[in-house]
């Protein structure tokens, strides 16, 4: 006999309980605090942070412990957060050149005002997994030096000196706001810039990567590379001055890219430009190849209809939380429609049988 | 408001006012043209996209204290993700529920329309996961946008012709075009086509929420809503061709259980509502014991 199937409610309950028990694991085992994965995981707090849309290095620890470490998990966590916020303010546009730098460096120029900062990064470890760490002993502290002094010039700008790269026009217009507006095809560069810098890293690699193996081929240079920490400031009506409020981590990748010019109009080299939230520097580099693959149009280039020229097609598929989301809502009860698939497909092979019936 | 002390850290029905005008402004445009997909700005929800928060940012901004709630999914009350919607708004919103189509004021759906008539008042809000009809034709909204614009439909026509030449009859059983008041091509979301004939001259409000992809869509009271057609092929809703096994429906949208593994198999009505209460009125379906109930 048919027992109709109940009790939904029941088992929501019990699969979040089931859910708290596995993220929580074997209880022998000392639990991570959000501290802990503020501070060792800060990697992961910075992807968290960047594709939340979100800077608080503290919510987005505590949304990888929920998450039990799925990042994208953790991101939509930041996210359903954050849509709840109020927007106090809006700040002014940090100004990288003032930048408190932990690496910066060129590709372009081997040494250059400021220097080439290496900060730590993974480039010249060798890739051998480290026994010490699975035996927790204390590290050793990394040795100090002099902070380096005053603004640090960006390579654009001494490229820009002779004219050699194209100017950077500053538009002092207030930049369209993703999450409070549907997306408007087609998007200006802002827009564009404001959904590549909180889309999926993964996707924006490829799409990068499938630059420099030909698909819409840009010829970028790591110009600069610099991650640290800006200043944030904001405009206190009251006061009528600005306010610095605090200061956020993030990375900014600059990229000169094959010319435009043409017999009358000298050639000169373009711009890709990336920035992103925290030390993510994969991500800052991949943006800008992305951004500077999205601007053919306006540099009088070619549509070779590479993934990474097409707009619509690089803006409706970068974010990772509407993806997850549509690509997992398969899951979901769909008895209906495949009922009404059922009876069509066997509507469509009783007429097929009665035709070959009739011809035989 | 409930013992929940998540409830009270945000705004009745979970979005703040501002957005909650934001969709309403939306909601209006829509409802002022019928079928038309009014870009808004669709705001992360906790749930995630693809599991209604189009419907929920929809309900969740035509909300009333004084409303009474019912949510369904395929028909049912009870299905997982209809429960959890329900609990959300019961606990953001402290509004009450019904599983009683006729005493619900506003119902969130996902792919049907209840069985019961709707009356004047209430409000059909569906999810929906793409409401562009036109989109499985042509993937580029600039183009699609434009297409809506110059009333091009051809393109839609062809297809269901192809299907004709194909299979001798349009292979579309659900998510089944509609062209509203005369105007616009409209997906009525993936409804069976079954329910298709319900969306016309409503004398409820219908809305239409996709949240990722950011439109609402509405039908006033009384619209004229018709599935696209041929005269030599014309539109046929469609159901599984028994009786409910519960309750003994003739007509309502069937659901097909599996039974067992030697291919049997009953079809029970997938408005669990309008099953339930047929049988409270002592209508009798093929297999359906009483004394089983406390089993289940």
């Amino acid at each position: 006999m048919y027992v109709a199937v109940k009790g939904g409610e029941r088992a929501i309950d019990n699969a979040h309980a089931w859910l708290a028990e596995e993220r929580r694991g074997d209880t022998s085992v000392p639990e991570l605090s959000v501290p802990q994965i503020r501070e060792q995981m800060k990697l992961a707090v910075n992807r968290v942070m960047a594709e939340g849309s979100l800077y608080d290095p503290d919510l987005a620890a505590l949304a990888i412990k929920q998450a039990r470490g799925d990042l994208i998990e953790a991101v939509f966590l930041i996210r359903a957060y954050r849509t709840t916020l109020p927007r106090l303010a809006s700040s002014h546009p940090v100004d990288t050149g003032t930048m408190e730098v932990d690496r910066r460096i060129s590709a372009t120029f081997k040494d250059l005002p400021g220097g080439q900062v290496l900060g730590p990064t993974f480039d010249y470890t060798h890739r051998l997994l480290d026994f010490k760490l699975a035996a927790e002993g204390a590290m050793p502290r990394a040795g100090t030096g002099a902070a380096t002094p005053g603004t640090m010039p960006h390579v654009m700008d001494i490229l820009n000196r002779d004219g050699l790269i194209e100017d950077a026009m500053p538009d002092n217009a207030p930049p369209p706001d993703l999450t409070r507006e549907p997306m408007e095809l087609p998007a200006s560069r802002p827009l564009r810039l404001q959904a590549i810098t909180r889309g999926d890293e993964g996707f924006i690699l490829s799409l990068a990567y499938s630059t420099q193996r030909g698909y819409g081929r840009t010829h970028a240079f790591v110009g600069e590379l610099r991650i640290g920490r800006v200043a944030v400031e904001v405009d206190i009506p009251e006061l009528g001055f600005a306010v610095e409020i605090g200061e956020v981590e993030v990375t900014e990748c600059e990229t000169v890219n094959q010319f435009v010019g043409s017999k009358t109009k000298p050639a000169q080299f373009t711009r890709g430009y990336g920035l992103v939230f925290g030390q993510s520097e994969r991500k800052a580099i991949a943006m800008s190849l992305v951004d500077r693959a999205l601007r053919w149009k306006e540099l009088g280039e070619d549509f070779t209809a590479a993934p990474a020229q097409d707009e619509e097609f690089v803006l409706m598929h970068a974010d990772n939380v509407q993806a997850t989301g549509f690509l997992e809502h398969i899951k979901l009860p769909h008895y209906v429609d495949f009922q009404a698939e059922l009876e069509l497909l066997r509507k469509l092979r009783a007429k097929a049988h009665a035709l070959k019936e009739g011809a035989e | 408001m409930k013992d929940d002390s998540t409830a009270e850290a945000y705004n009745f029905a979970y979005l703040d006012e501002q957005t909650k005008r934001m969709i309403r402004r939306a909601i209006l445009k829509g409802l002022a043209v019928p079928g038309y997909q009014v870009p808004f700005a669709s705001r992360e929800m906790p749930m995630p996209y693809g599991w209604g928060t189009g419907g929920v940012q929809v309900t969740a901004a035509c909300l009333v204290p004084e409303d009474r709630l019912k949510v369904i999914d395929q028909g049912a009350d009870d299905t997982t993700n209809a429960v959890s919607i329900r609990k959300f708004f019961s606990r953001t919103a402290g509004v009450a529920t019904t599983e009683r189509t006729q005493d619900a004021t506003l119902i969130q759906t996902r792919h049907r329309i209840p069985e019961t008539p709707l009356h004047v008042g209430q409000i059909l809000v569906y999810q929906v996961p793409i409401p562009e009809p036109l989109r499985f034709l042509e993937p580029r909204e600039t183009e699609t946008r434009k297409m809506h614009e110059l009333e091009e439909y051809g393109l839609m026509h062809v297809k269901l012709y192809e299907d004709i030449a194909r299979h001798g009859q349009i292979a579309t059983s659900y998510d089944y075009p509609v062209m509203v008041e005369g105007r616009y091509v409209m997906d009525p979301s993936p409804i069976p086509k079954f329910d298709n004939p319900k969306l016309s001259g409503s004398p409820a409000i219908q809305l239409f929420g996709a949240g990722r992809e950011q439109r609402i869509y509405a039908l006033p009271p009384f619209t004229k809503v018709v599935s696209l057609d041929f005269d030599d092929h014309p539109f046929q809703p469609s159901k599984a061709a028994h009786d409910c096994d519960l309750c003994g429906a003739a007509r309502s949208y069937l659901d097909e259980v599996i039974t067992d593994d030697q291919g049997g198999r009953m079809f029970v009505c997938s408005d669990t509502d309008f099953c339930a209460g047929r049988r409270e009125m002592g209508h009798k379906g093929r297999l359906w014991a009483p004394e089983t109930e406390g089993a289940a």
